[in-house]
């Protein structure tokens, strides 16, 4: 229908809706609706073509490298199959559709493949070290022992990684109680309060976030370690990783706190709030899971980042618990200390605690992932309970106020 | 003087009159119910809690300026005696000896230039067509399921990666190699020739290249590149999409002329990121390359360096000057990453505002 035989048709109804018609539903009684048409998934002569082009390629490929052509090799195999199977699936696709829906589903197919290779070689990365880490798993001594009375040469049943691991908790447990708190701050001072020197800030740190890891333990290195201490220590290791991890969690919290709603912040101004108010009790609890989050995130990158404890931190083979004095491995320099070693023993020791880093990492990221799922505003019954129990004692607060100010029968103040 | 009521008179009846007016009307016309006042100032007046939260955060930020500034002033100042030295050989020198003072950085920072731009060219595809399928190809739970794959890799130690490569795809890649180097061999990056130009073709002149450390390297930063990708490709407006199948393009098609110059920025920005980041990229280099002290144009023959590799590896016996020089080579590499970070993010800011303009 076009629209100059549209137009006075417009014109006849809106001088009929003085009347009363407005709306007329179609009759359903009697029309056959036939089954809901799927328009996103392939239809079936597409799958005939995907299968058919499949085979196809695997039987070119296996002719190739088997009979004819002296090609050999896995890499060259899958290559050869992949590029027969485009041009056959083309082929197929061309013989009913014009070329640009043969354009559409070769790239789709191509898409598909890359995401098949990214996702096959970041999965395979993480289940060859857990698998060659396996071995070393399994003995309990792995988790608990230290270093000290196994040789290069012992079995795995003797020593273990118990040292890195604590070193690894202490390092990052003093560096995160120095960046979370500077971090988050910081990142509320970037938000809430503004101005020129916030948006200088900013500057800085997004800059600082170019840091390569390295540079980091090179100035703790040269400027806490050559001048102070004169040793390395697990404290040097956590200051490296602090100065590492804090533009992080600044530009993270900076994002997240970004997105708090303004108009949430705006209701709490006009009620009444003060500034500090409305950042504890509106933008802080708003933001809670992001903050949270991104502080857990920045916490996987520092606990898996061995460039600035390689400097700092030292290698040792015992446990030391005390961070201000002698050496403390982390598990990221162990791995790379194991591995160094030609000894097949202390490399499958290697892959062990790269496995156990490994398992931290993506432990810390499932419990970010549990707490981030979870929506502002959206609250377990217990933060539920606390709130509502908050804000009965915010209406008795008030209403003891009232009752004060109509005791002492002044005329009322403006309010401020 | 209080509003009593706003009335709203809206005489649109069938749509033919657009004017509409709106009456106020006072409830209580007592001109002085309440005594004259002095005009309130619009001034702020901080409360104490309020004039605490700011000190605390402004010194919070103070702090922060202060630890990032002293970092790079640090550098730039120990740099410098060793600058003072070199001069301009600095940046054209190739060998790394301080104690002779014949020392620069041409040979690392080719090494970690080659390294990167290979890196590239394995990421940058992958992280395309990745970033595309997740956000134009996939539905639903599938879709969900791999943005949090591709997240959870970007927090993947490096070291694990080092592993990786140093464990399984150095083997692996060999014959690939071997491949590349016998039939394309007469482009000059690709040949692995000795000192005589005679072309090698044992095994163990492919091990420990560019070439391997910038493959691990590249999965490595495949991750990052891939959710700003993501993020910029999904912000394509929904308009214009379904205008593009509207007049019946197919989804290549529509990802061609909507989803893709939408999202140039995006692809910009988060390819330059990952670059800055390999080319700061220290362990898996280090696990992987073995250190020479020249420009090796061959990418696929052994031996190559990187500057992050040369401070991991010089530090510990490095003398007072030695370390100044290290300094240099690092402060360096810092002013590269973070020119390229800031251009990455500008271009990324710039294409998002104008996503915004139609919804």
């Amino acid at each position: 229908m076009s629209l100059t035989t549209y137009e006075p048709s417009l014109a006849d109804e809106v001088q009929e809706t003085e009347a009363e018609v407005r709306t007329s539903l179609p009759v359903r009684d009697g029309v056959e609706i036939g089954p809901r048409r799927r328009i996103r998934s392939a239809r079936l002569d597409d799958r005939y073509a995907l299968f058919g082009a499949a085979a196809g390629a695997l039987a070119i490929a296996t002719l190739l490298f088997g009979w004819i052509a002296p090609l050999s090799g896995v890499v060259g195999f899958i290559v050869v199959a992949f590029l027969a199977f485009i041009a056959i699936y083309a082929l197929l696709v061309s013989t009913t559709g014009d070329g640009r829906e043969v354009a559409d589903r070769v790239m789709t197919v191509v898409l598909a493949s890359t995401g098949v290779i990214l996702f096959g070689a970041l999965t395979f990365v993480v289940v060859f070290t857990l698998l060659r880490g396996f071995p070393a798993l399994v003995h309990v001594n792995f988790f608990f022992q230290d270093m000290e009375f196994a040789g290069p040469l012992d079995g795995l049943d003797v020593g273990g990684v118990a040292h890195a691991i604590v070193g690894t908790l202490i390092q990052i447990g003093i560096a995160l109680a120095i960046s979370i708190p500077l971090g988050i701050v910081t990142a509320l001072f970037l938000n809430e309060v503004g101005g020129r020197f916030a948006r200088f800030v900013r500057t800085i740190v997004d800059a600082m976030t170019a840091l390569p890891s390295i540079v980091a333990g090179l100035f703790i290195y040269s400027a806490v370690i050559l001048v102070f201490t004169h040793q390395r220590s697990g404290f040097a290791a956590a200051l490296a990783i602090s100065v590492m991890m804090l533009p992080i969690i600044v530009r993270a919290s900076d994002v997240v706190l970004r997105l708090v709603a303004g108009h949430l912040r705006e209701a709490s101004y006009a009620l009444g709030a003060s500034r500090w108010r409305t950042v504890w009790h509106v933008v802080l609890p708003t933001a809670r899971s992001g903050l949270v989050t991104a502080v857990i995130l920045g916490t996987a990158r520092g606990i898996g980042e061995t460039s600035p404890v390689l400097l700092t931190s030292g290698v040792t083979n015992v446990m030391n618990s005390n961070p201000f004095e002698g050496p403390m491995i982390s598990l990221p320099l162990q791995v790379f200390d194991f591995v160094r070693s030609p000894e097949p023993n202390i490399v499958a020791r290697g892959f062990g605690t790269a496995a156990v880093l490994l398992l931290l990492v993506l432990a810390l990221f499932a419990i970010a992932r549990f707490i981030g799922g979870r929506g502002a505003g959206n609250l377990s019954p217990r933060q539920q309970r606390a709130a509502r129990n908050a804000s009965e004692r915010d209406a008795e607060r008030m209403d003891a106020a009232a009752a004060r100010r109509a005791a002492s029968a002044q005329p009322l103040e403006e309010p401020q | 003087m209080q509003i009593g009521a706003i009335v709203s008179d809206d005489r649109g009846a069938g749509g033919i009159t657009t004017t509409a007016t709106t009456t106020v009307i006072f409830a209580d016309e007592e001109p002085h119910a309440r005594p004259e006042q002095e005009p309130r100032t619009l001034k702020p007046r901080p409360s104490r809690s309020d004039a605490v939260f700011r000190a605390v955060s402004f010194s919070a930020g103070g702090v922060t300026v202060a630890i990032m500034l002293a970092v790079g002033l640090f550098l730039s100042l120990r740099a410098g005696s060793a600058m003072q030295v070199a001069g301009f050989d600095f940046l054209v020198e190739q060998k790394w000896s301080p104690e002779t003072g014949e020392f620069g950085i041409a040979a690392v920072l080719f090494g970690t230039v080659t390294i990167a731009v290979i890196a590239m060219c394995v990421s940058v595809p992958l992280a395309l067509g990745t970033s595309l399928l997740i956000s134009e190809v996939l539905m639903g739970r599938l879709k969900q399921w791999s943005i949090t794959l591709v997240d959870l890799m970007a927090a993947v130690p490096s070291v694990v990666f080092g592993l990786w490569g140093l464990f399984f795809l150095q083997e692996s890649v060999i014959p690939v190699s071997r491949w590349i180097s016998t039939y394309f061999g007469w482009i000059p990056f690709f040949a692995v020739t000795d000192q005589d130009g005679a072309a090698l073709t044992d095994a163990s002149a492919f091990t420990s290249s560019a070439f391997i450390a910038g493959i691990v390297v590249g999965l490595m930063v495949v991750p990052t590149q891939t959710s700003i990708m993501r993020e910029a490709f999904m912000q394509a407006p929904a308009g214009e999409r379904e205008a593009a199948f509207a007049l019946g393009s197919t989804r290549w098609g529509m990802i061609t002329a909507v989803v893709l110059p939408f999202g140039r920025g995006g692809i910009i920005g988060g390819t330059m990121l990952g670059l800055g980041r390999a080319l700061g990229e220290t362990i898996a280099v280090y696990m992987i390359i073995s250190p020479i002290f020249a420009i090796n144009w061959q990418a696929l023959k052994t031996g190559g360096n990187s500057v992050s590799a040369l401070i991991a590896l010089r530090y510990g016996e490095a003398s007072e000057f030695a370390l100044s020089a290290l300094m240099a080579a690092g402060l360096v590499l810092f002013l590269i990453t973070l020119v390229i970070n800031f251009a990455a993010s500008s271009i990324v800011a710039r294409s998002r505002s104008g996503a915004e303009s139609e919804a």
